[in-house]
């Protein structure tokens, strides 16, 4: 396959950034969208030029790492994953194929395509954990049951790989899918109900002053989720943070 | 007399480590403030250490190469972690979870280390649950258990294919409550670039940010190396990209021993070579093979015809299918360890059964588990169980809640159905069980300086079985580390902070320096993938699945010359000063240059077959590794100057509780 790359190219936090368009040929339609990337990036290093940074790392969907924008969409054409999952055989011969980093106010851009998402640490450290010690002195793992559909909800929920598509897919570039899915993973777990209240108020306020925008309800997230977050945790955080409020 | 200590703690195999506990010096709550630890890593070893550690007390430095600790590449960890908990009352046992892993390492690792990690084993659960990791679960609501390769009972906790990322999410977890507390100190996107020793002991690191390109001096009174596994010496692999033995390395090359390095898990399932664009290799869990039942055809024509496309394979028929591993270990079934699975799958597509273009595949169907399932379903449902499509249906769905990540990961690579057609694998790299040699404090041969998890030796011989290394990795970081480093630390309460401005620091800050200038400044025509590519197919073709001395001393030759011609020839763009992904991996990849040749005359100096080390010469008449008595020891190799010149040293391993006998599975 022979197509047309255009890419955002910016030196660094500081530099305006620009579109560069790059033709690759020989691409194989079993190659991976970063596959892809790599052969452009072998062409510009063999010809003396700077390669396209962008970030990866497993390559098999799971580390959340790679966060490309190609199309118009989070993650590529395709729904339920990420661009290292993509192939080329989701395009044809002769496209062209648009490559751009996330763009959100709490996400800047640190070279080309790759973003700072440390905002999404500083959320997790305001509240996504349970206050135990890890010494082990803990009782038993089966001391209390827990409802299989609970549970199974929980692991859903917890499924997040914190890659950004749901800040980068909405209009408002609001992390509510992000940070629903720690808050829904504890409040349906008997472990986590202990601190469901300062939890919720904590990881909201934290994101608020991280500078993401408000949730409108679109559902863009959720469409454009690889893990398939479902919105029913965001619904389920405000009820959380509305009772903890009244609580607080 | 060897001159590596062990440390094993005398007395009863079952009271060592309570003993060892109860003897060992401790730090007072008020002294721990005054200490500072410094971790490289933050997968389940190092995240799990960091945050025990911070809870502790101590003053912690937490490094990652990543953007955050999340991403560390135990996220990527699918099947499950063992524990002894014998929650299905199927005659579990500690003393069971022991055996099976020291007899699943092809009696090659320390009786005291591997008895003391099943100790462990149970606490690990109770602690992960008490975190919120949301594991499998019953109607009933209490946790449910699945059977990994090379054990007779069900001891497996997971959380669907992911439990990997379950786990590490909890222990990352526990380090934000620390990072929140101002207990450890995070740094991501640094990588570790020399440790700093001082007065023989480990006090610091220099550390490069890989968004500015600063070079940094960072010092503690100890350095903890949980930096994961070298198996990207292979190039292809079932590692993340980033994954990386340069802290290892660097640390070797300050005085730590090197254990076993020849020891790599080849996995038997993953998803097949296609092309020479490929970056990396994708695992299929091994809990696949709970259900899937492995096979190729058993007659040669069946193979030309599914090769030229003129034949599928459900078209084959029961009776002209070979289920080899069935037929070859009755007992274990398609349930045999990683390495006995691996070289059956080498062994049958080197007679030219192989299922692919490539011939380098064989099938892991699905077919009958979703037959049996369905039927299950329909007989529970009261629905006709001879109605093949409801049969069908059912049992697809059972599949899917079990295993719906993997097959939809395998269709969107292969894009082929694994509900339709049965799947094609084939062995990868996926694990190194060999590592920065540790005593039993965990400790290396450099005072201060340890190695957890993936990056140290220790337990798991020369084969680990699945699902053990979260349980280490857990293990070490969890239980282990925070109370034997205190033993160690206890003589540094009144050290006072270590200084930074001092010559030791100079010289390793102006060694990496000289380093990263001779990179940017060597102009050669070839990049960084080039060499590493090249270095990978030495390793995959010579110190692979099967070794021989004639080709072991042939790679020895070929990666010197290989990493000759690198250092001169090396191509990085960019400069020092800014975000240089093709720098970062410059240094690796010249690590691993230097790692592959060791590994090279690891595997030729050791004469015999063991787990994961198959050398051709030594097999039983049926083609199984053939151990050798006098090779009943660990490795250590230490630096001098070059690989090619590195010192055997040799630990001798004793067997007390464990009678030493053929590893079966038949």
């Amino acid at each position: 396959m022979n197509l047309t790359l255009k890419i955002w190219r910016q030196k660094d936090a500081n530099d305006k950034g620009k579109i560069v368009d790059y033709p690759v040929s020989g691409i194989s339609p079993d190659m991976s969208f970063l596959e892809m990337l790599d052969v452009l990036n072998q062409e510009l290093i063999e010809k003396g030029e700077e390669p396209v940074a962008f970030d990866h790392d497993c390559r098999e969907g799971i580390c959340g790492t790679c966060s490309l924008y190609i199309n118009g969409r989070a993650h590529g054409p395709q729904t339920k994953i990420t661009a290292c999952q993509l192939h080329m055989r989701s395009f044809k011969d002769g496209d062209t194929i648009y490559i751009e980093p996330w763009r959100a106010k709490a996400f800047p851009v640190i070279k080309d395509l790759i973003v700072d998402r440390s905002s999404f640490d500083r959320i997790q450290q305001a509240g996504g954990f349970i206050s135990v010690n890890t010494s082990g002195n803990t009782q038993d793992a089966n001391a209390i049951p827990i409802e299989k559909e609970n549970a199974d909800k929980a692991f859903d929920a917890a499924t997040c790989i914190g890659c950004g598509a749901c800040v980068a897919s909405c209009k408002n570039s609001s992390a509510m899918l992000f940070v629903s899915a720690k808050v829904s993973q504890f409040a349906l777990l008997p472990q986590g109900r202990v601190e469901a209240t300062d939890r919720v108020l904590n990881m909201v306020k934290q994101m608020d002053e991280e500078g993401f925008g408000n949730c409108t309800n679109t559902g863009a997230c959720e469409v454009e989720c690889p893990k398939g977050i479902s919105l029913e945790n965001i619904a389920r955080m405000n009820r959380e943070y509305l009772a903890a409020s009244f609580k607080g | 007399m060897s001159i590596l200590d062990s440390k094993i703690p005398e007395g009863p195999l079952a009271d060592k480590w309570t003993k060892h506990k109860n003897e060992i010096n401790l730090v007072n709550p008020a002294n721990k403030r005054l200490i500072d630890v410094i971790i490289v890593g933050t997968g389940l070893a190092g995240g799990s250490a960091a945050a025990t550690l911070a809870e502790l007390g101590y003053n912690v430095k937490s490094f990652c190469f990543q953007d955050s600790p999340r991403r560390a590449h135990s996220i990527a960890a699918q099947g499950g972690i063992n524990a002894a908990k014998n929650y299905q009352g199927d005659g579990d046992s500690t003393y069971r979870l022991f055996y099976d892993t020291v007899k699943g390492g092809d009696y090659r690792s320390r009786e005291a280390n591997v008895y003391r990690l099943a100790e462990v084993s149970t606490n690990i659960i109770d602690q992960c649950v008490a975190q919120g990791v949301p594991f499998a679960r019953e109607y009933g609501g209490l946790l449910d258990n699945r059977s990994f390769g090379g054990v007779l009972v069900s001891r497996t906790f997971y959380a669907k294919g992911q439990t990997g990322q379950q786990l590490l999410l909890g222990a990352y977890a526990a380090m934000n409550r620390q990072i929140g507390r101002g207990k450890i100190k995070m740094y991501t996107r640094h990588e570790m670039l020399d440790v700093v020793v001082v007065d023989g002991k480990a006090r610091g690191i220099i550390a490069r940010n890989l968004v500015t390109g600063e070079i940094e001096r960072h010092s503690a009174h100890a350095v903890v190396i949980a930096s994961g596994g070298y198996g990207n010496a292979f190039y292809l692999s079932t590692y993340a990209m980033g994954s990386n033995v340069t802290a290892a390395w660097k640390a070797h090359k300050r005085g730590a021993f090197f254990g076993n390095p020849c020891y790599t898990q080849i996995h038997p399932t993953c998803i097949p070579v296609s092309g020479d664009h490929q970056s990396k290799l994708t695992l299929m869990s091994e809990s696949l093979r709970n259900d899937g039942r492995i096979w190729v055809p058993k007659h040669k024509k069946d193979v030309e015809a599914i090769r030229n496309g003129s034949l599928k394979p459900t078209e084959i028929a029961e009776e002209d299918r070979d289920y080899y591993l069935e037929r070859r270990y009755p007992a274990f079934g398609n349930l045999v360890p990683r390495d006995v699975a691996s070289r059956a799958a080498k062994e049958r597509c080197d007679a030219g059964y192989g299922v692919n273009q490539t011939g380098e595949a064989v099938y892991l169907d699905f077919a009958s588990a979703i037959e049996r399932y369905g039927k299950e379903q329909a007989y529970i449902k009261g629905l006709n169980v001879d109605d093949k499509k409801v049969v069908t249906d059912l049992g697809k769905k059972v599949v899917e809640n079990k295993y719906g990540n993997l097959f939809q990961m395998y269709e969107k690579i292969v894009d082929q159905n694994p509900y339709e057609t049965p799947m094609m694998i084939y062995p990868a790299v996926h694990y190194t069980m060999g590592g920065l040699w540790v005593d039993y404090n965990l400790m290396t041969t450099v005072p201060g300086l340890y190695a957890i998890g993936e990056a140290n030796f220790s337990d798991h011989g020369a084969n680990r079985l699945g699902a053990s290394a979260l349980m280490q990795g857990l293990a070490d970081g969890y239980f282990v580390l925070p109370y034997t480093i205190g033993d160690y630390l206890a003589h540094d309460i009144r050290t006072g902070p270590i200084p930074t401005d001092t010559k030791e620091f100079d010289e390793a800050e102006n060694k990496v320096r000289a380093d990263i200038d001779k990179f940017i400044n060597n102009k050669g025509t070839k990049s960084v993938d080039y060499f590493h590519k090249k270095l990978g197919k030495i390793m995959w073709n010579k110190c692979g699945m099967a070794r021989n001395e004639k080709e072991l001393k042939e790679a020895i030759t070929e990666i010197a010359t290989l990493r000759e011609e690198f250092h001169k020839d090396v191509f990085v763009p960019g400069d020092q000063n800014e975000y240089n992904e093709e720098l970062a991996k410059a240094g690796r990849v010249a690590d691993f240059l230097e790692l592959g040749e060791l590994f090279a005359k690891d595997a030729l100096e050791r004469n015999e077959s063991a787990g994961g080390h198959f050398r051709e010469e030594y097999q039983t008449e049926s083609g199984e590794a053939l151990r050798v008595k006098e090779y009943q020891y660990v490795s250590a190799w230490e630096y001098k100057g070059q690989p090619s010149e590195a010192v055997h040293h040799k630990e001798p391993l004793e067997y007390e509780n464990i009678e030493v006998k053929e590893r079966s599975y038949k």
